[in-house]
């Protein structure tokens, strides 16, 4: 099979890339575009890991063939802090916790920063079907879930 | 292992038509990659067997959720999202948005199509009991025109459907008659989220007077497609939903379904289930 032409922005960047087209976007993401920051971990969707925002639909990446984002909007975790200062939502992992071996993270954050801007005053509910895509290996769901809710807390001051 | 992703070929079409005739001149070379949620977990699994794929998510003809008089049209794009997005399938079909709600994580809900629940075939599907209980059509497209036929009619084996391969199916037609009516619908997984089904039960109906009326169920994963379980709605229709209607539409449900022991569940295990749900429906009809 012959690779063929795909064009997207990724962070604000266009790119144009020769792919093959049923390239996984995670294995684009990291090995020819070097955002490192998605992880993989199941490569079968029940994760979150891979966790990307398509078009404003947070997915997983794994799932996606390259050839199926000609022409859409990708943000990774890489996007996800300013260029000063770092997400609420980040911020809130480091001060109470949320992150362990780090391997959830860039899913867990993203899922977040997804609900936030969709909803920007999540109830627990909202917040826990929010995260049910993810999954944390160290079990830190509580942490996570608090760091969530503290960053909720701190928007609303 | 994974599966060596050079071998595979996903071609985007940049229409309907162009998808239609690419089926129609190559038949069986082509199969339609909608959301991809089941092929990618199968391509990661080197499982992925067939090489040609189109590409149909960039199709906005597939997309889109109408509603007339009687019915309500949804595109076979139709993300589990865009169900629980639209407020008349909120209203008048909540087993179906109740179906999207539990169908994987949000990252899921915003990939898969109902489109690709039904043509994967998978006897734990969630949408299908919903479909099924509302008694849904589906439409299907070749060059050669289009056709529709009952949902229920169009599974007919594990993985086995009534379409050919130079057909698509393109929407799904939900009539418009659930006002008043009693809906019923369990998933019962391992956990509460992102798990596949061990039986998933939709069921609709009335009670009138006492009797109950225009009963339709549906169960999932208890047979090797989703059975629409007409025996079982011929033993309460019309009946009062007492402990002698509990027993028989029990006795009936259990000749109706065929489930197996597997990895996710024991076949004794889902029959009890099946069995306790139908008289949890029949108990919501009677408050």
């Amino acid at each position: 099979m012959t690779k063929s032409e795909v064009s997207f922005k990724v962070n604000g960047t266009p790119r144009r890339l020769e792919v093959f087209p049923m390239a996984r976007l995670l294995d684009v993401l990291r090995e020819q575009l070097q955002l490192t920051g998605t992880k993989e971990g199941c490569g079968e969707g029940e994760c979150g890991a891979c966790t990307v925002i398509v078009d404003g639909r947070i997915l997983n990446s794994c799932l996606v063939p390259v050839a199926q984002v000609h022409g859409s909007e990708i943000k990774t975790i890489e996007a996800v802090a300013g260029d000063a200062q770092l997400h609420a939502v980040q911020q809130s992992f480091i001060e109470h916790g949320g992150a362990q071996c780090g391997i959830c993270t860039p899913g867990m954050v993203l899922a977040a920063v997804d609900l936030l801007e969709r909803n920007p005053q999540p109830t627990e509910s909202d917040i826990r079907t929010a995260l049910a895509g993810n999954l944390c290996r160290c079990t830190g769901y509580m942490k996570i879930f608090e760091s969530v809710i503290r960053a909720v807390d701190n928007s609303r001051r | 292992m994974r599966s060596f992703v050079p071998n595979y070929q996903l071609t985007t079409p940049g229409s309907l038509a162009d998808v239609l005739s690419l089926l129609a001149n190559e038949p069986g070379v082509w199969k339609p990659f909608a959301g991809g949620t089941d092929l990618m977990v199968l391509l990661e699994a080197g499982k992925l067997t067939h090489r040609n794929y189109i590409n149909l998510w960039p199709l906005a003809e597939l997309r889109g959720i109408e509603p007339t008089d009687t019915h309500v049209t949804l595109g076979a794009l139709t993300t589990y999202t865009d169900v629980l997005e639209n407020q008349i399938l909120r209203r008048e079909f909540p087993m179906l948005c109740q179906a999207a709600s539990e169908t994987g994580g949000l990252a899921i809900q915003n990939r898969g199509t109902l489109g690709g629940n039904i043509v994967n075939a998978s006897p734990a599907a969630d949408s299908p009991p919903a479909l099924l209980a509302y008694d849904a059509e589906v439409e299907l497209v070749s060059t050669q025109g289009s056709r529709r036929l009952p949902y229920q009619d169009f599974h007919t084996g594990y993985k086995q459907m009534l379409m050919r391969p130079d057909e698509l199916l393109t929407r799904i037609r939900l009539p418009r008659n659930t006002t008043g009516a009693t809906h019923y619908y369990r998933k019962v997984g391992t956990r509460k989220a992102q798990a596949i089904s061990k039986v998933c039960f939709a069921a609709i109906g009335r009670s009138n007077d006492g009797h109950i009326e225009d009963v339709r169920m549906a169960v999932g994963s208890v047979a090797p497609i989703v059975v629409r379980c007409v025996q079982t709605e011929a033993a309460i229709k019309g009946q009062k939903p007492d402990d002698t209607t509990v027993k028989s539409a029990q006795a009936s449900l259990l000749r109706e379904i065929s489930p197996i022991d597997d990895i996710r569940s024991t076949a004794n295990y889902r029959l009890r289930v099946a069995s306790n749900l139908l008289a949890d429906f029949l108990a919501t009809l009677r408050s």
